[in-house]
Order: structure tokens, then C-alpha cells, then sequence
């Protein structure tokens, strides 16, 4: 079990293949959220929430009236670039997504945090560990793409995909299903 | 048959599409977790069908992208309609937007501007076909993207017609974890450009324990690559490789 603000000791002691689950707090942010992140940390302008050991979640949510309908993960790759530019910023960082990332995240994630697969399309499952929407910020972005503050107990399961070592199981199975691609009589 | 019927028939079914799963599909979920070894496929399985229950009981969409609303209808011939069908479908999508609820996703390409009701400019995207007999079928396909960015097309030789399964295993290769596997394939052969794709579509609509030989093939080459559920490895790629066929110019 993992707990928000994130303890940046326990997080660097994960390793892939381990599952883990979330309580506390998630910050939801797609493409225009990561954007508009940068901009302000570029700047040097205060954000409207804490993201030095935070878990992000690469999620475009349907909510309805405050009430978290469904909530699963989206692609991450479309963030690859903008997270390591991100990880610079921060010391401690968990990031929570499917798909996988590029090798530069997993460069940018070494010492400082994880990356966490949550079974795509498990939207149902996901809104039913989100206790309460705790704050919304940037709403001109539009619905999925505005940053949700949700309360989590228990969200998962999230497997460790890649971890503060420079490990990634998305290349470890890449590798083996390029193995056996070349294998194959067709 | 009134406009009313039609309206409250296509809102019926999108609230279904996203809070069921055809039986088939469950079937082959559970088929493919008893099937997983690895810790991490079996893990991401029982989530998917945990989710499932999750759906049904909550009665909320399975899964947060709620897709694109593609129709198909089947009109009987002996049926004469005196309302206009496609205004019909489109006020069901509109109606299903607000109450089931679903994301609104339809944006125009250009513009990017998102009128949040899931209708715009040839959208909802209706499929209509003319049949025997006196009566009307409506299917909805909710279309999620992560899985549509993964398509593929290749324009193919006359002479390539043994290199058409390769190229299927490897659009699926390339893709990994993006559609969120397990996936089911659709495939489209023949035809035209246009054609290909919508026969692709259409396929997805067949029970996908019912496969033949040529499809299966495809299916044991896509499962022996060990991409597994959500490409975090595993056995379980792909639940069922569905082709469709149409015939095509001798020249391609």
C-alpha cells in the first residue's frame, strides 16, 4: 500500500513486477494538463496543487455533478514528452498510466519515482476506489483534460511497469516478443 | 415503428454497450485467465473482469473513453418508414450523451472544437443496410480511440497474398500495450480502401468463439508473441482475429 504524499524511500525500493495499491490522493493530467504544468513551471509560477510527491494519473475522467462515473487509465505515451522535462522539477514522483514509456522516462524516472500500469479500461473498477473528487482545477482545458484531485482508497491493482532503477518491463517484454516474432512460420 | 421508438431503442442501447459485455466476450476473458501463468497477466485479467461486475452493478461505463457511437441498422425491405431514421439516431446520441452518461468525444479534426453531445459533422457515424423481411436491427459499436490509433492499412501486391497474416501479427506487434490488450483483431481483405476498413469494423461485430481455421491461425501466431494483457506479458494478446472478405480488382 502506497500513501500520498509519497515516501520517496519506499517508492525507490519497488521494483518491476510488484503490485501495488494507492491511498490518499491522485492528480489527474493528460496532454494539455502537462502542457500548461510546464508553462507554469517554466515560468516559475505557483501551481494550484502540490506535485513533489504526488501521484499523477494519466487519466481523462467522466464526471458527472462532482460524482466520478468512470476513470481509467489513458494511453501515456502521448505524454513521453513532456514527463521527463516534469521529473526535472521534482524530487519524488509516481506516475500511474498504461502503455508504457519512452526510454528517456525511464531515464528520468532513475532515483526519482515509478511508473505504475493500471489495467486499461478498468474505468468502472478505478471510479469505484475514487472516494471523492477533491478539487478540480483548470476546467477551460475541458473535462478529460482538466486536473482532478481525487480521494483514492485502495486503487488498484497498479503494477510496478517501471521503477527507479532503469528497469522496464515494457522493454523486458518487448524484448522477448521480438525473439519470438523472428521465430515465427507464417 | 415511430421516431420515438428509434430514439429511446439507440439510447437503450449505448446505456448496454457500456455496461455489458457480450456473453462471448466474457467467456473468452475467462477462458484466458484460467489459461495465464504469469502473476501479472492473471492480475490484470481478474481486474478486467472485476471491472466488468463493477459496470454491471454500479451501472456506469466500463470504461471512461465511451468510444465514438457507431450505428449499424439493418432495415427490413417490407418496412416503410415515414420519419427521418438518421435524425432519429442522431437525438439518440445526443439523449445517451447526458443520461448514460458518456464522454464527449467528438471533436472537429481541424479545429479541435468539441460541441459535447457527440454529434457534428458525420457523426454519429451510421451504417445502413437493406435486408429481407419486416423488421429493423440497430447494433451500436462505441469505438474507444486507444484502439483505433492502432489500426493499420497496407495497399498489397496480387503477389503478396502470403505475406497478408505476417503483416496483421506485426501491425499487432507494433501496437504492444497500446490498444490494452487483450485485443480483438478485426481484419478487412479485399475490397477497396474505403471497404477494407468498414468490412475491419463490421467483423468486430461476429461471436468471437466462432472463428475459422485461416482466423485461428493468426490468432496462435498474435498469442505465441507473449505481448500478453495490457503488454506487460503474457499469453493472452488477442481473444479472437475475426476477418471479413470482399472481392477485389485483379490488379491489387
Amino acid at each position: 500500500m502506497l500513501r500520498t504524499p509519497l515516501d520517496k524511500d519506499e517508492i525507490l525500493k519497488l521494483k518491476v513486477g510488484d503490485v501495488v495499491y494507492i491511498t490518499g490522493e491522485v492528480l489527474t493530467a493528460r496532454d494539455e494538463a502537462h502542457a500548461r504544468i510546464l508553462e507554469y513551471l517554466e515560468e516559475g509560477k505557483d501551481l494550484p496543487f502540490e506535485i513533489n510527491r504526488a501521484v499523477i494519473y494519466h487519466c481523462g475522467p467522466l464526471v458527472v455533478k462532482d460524482r466520478v462515473i468512470s476513470a481509467g487509465p489513458t494511453t501515456s505515451a502521448r505524454m513521453n514528452r513532456f514527463t521527463p522535462k516534469l521529473l526535472e522539477k521534482v524530487d519524488c514522483l509516481a506516475i500511474i498510466g498504461k502503455g508504457g514509456m519512452s526510454r528517456d522516462v525511464v531515464e528520468a524516472l532513475k532515483g526519482k519515482g515509478v511508473y505504475l500500469a493500471y489495467t486499461g479500461g478498468a474505468g468502472a473498477l478505478a471510479a469505484k476506489a475514487i472516494k471523492r473528487v477533491k478539487a478540480v482545477h483548470w476546467e477551460d482545458l475541458g473535462m478529460p483534460e482538466a486536473v482532478w484531485v481525487f480521494e483514492v482508497e485502495e486503487f488498484g491493482p497498479c503494477i510496478v511497469a517501471i521503477d527507479s532503477h532503469g528497469n522496464s518491463l515494457y522493454e523486458e517484454v518487448a524484448r522477448v516478443v521480438e525473439e519470438n516474432y523472428r521465430k515465427l512460420k507464417l | 415503428m415511430e421516431y420515438e421508438d428509434v430514439v429511446r431503442t439507440v439510447v437503450e442501447l449505448f446505456k448496454k454497450a457500456h455496461t455489458e459485455l457480450p456473453d462471448d466476450v466474457v467467456e473468452a476473458l475467462k477462458k484466458a485467465y484460467e489459461r495465464e501463468e504469469n502473476e501479472v497477466a492473471k492480475s490484470n485479467l481478474e481486474a478486467i473482469l472485476k471491472n466488468i461486475e463493477a459496470s454491471k452493478s454500479l451501472k456506469v461505463p466500463m470504461c471512461q473513453d465511451t468510444g465514438l457511437p457507431i450505428v449499424f441498422v439493418e432495415i427490413g425491405r417490407e418496412i416503410s418508414l415515414d420519419f427521418d431514421l438518421k435524425r432519429a439516431i442522431i437525438e439518440g446520441v445526443r439523449i445517451a450523451t447526458r443520461e448514460v452518461p458518456l464522454r464527449p468525444n467528438a471533436v472537429h479534426p481541424l479545429t479541435r472544437e468539441n460541441p459535447g453531445d457527440n454529434v457534428g459533422i458525420n457523426m454519429p457515424m451510421i451504417n445502413i443496410d437493406i435486408v429481407e423481411g419486416d423488421e429493423m436491427k440497430i447494433t451500436v459499436m462505441p469505438k474507444g480511440a486507444g484502439s483505433e490509433n492502432c489500426s493499420a492499412f497496407k495497399m498489397m501486391l496480387p503477389t503478396e497474398v502470403d505475406k497478408i497474416k505476417r503483416f496483421i501479427v506485426e501491425t499487432v506487434k507494433e501496437a504492444g500495450g497500446k490498444p490494452c490488450p487483450p485485443i480483438i483483431v478485426g481484419v478487412g481483405i479485399g475490397s477497396t480502401f474505403d471497404g477494407a476498413a468498414k468490412l475491419a469494423k463490421k467483423a468486430l461485430l461476429r461471436n468471437v468463439l466462432e472463428m475459422n481455421d485461416y482466423e485461428r491461425e493468426i490468432l496462435d501466431a498474435i498469442n505465441s508473441l507473449g505481448i500478453g494483457p495490457m503488454g506487460l506479458g503474457g499469453k493472452t494478446t488477442a481473444l479472437a482475429v475475426l476477418v471479413e472478405i470482399c472481392f477485389t480488382s485483379s490488379s491489387c
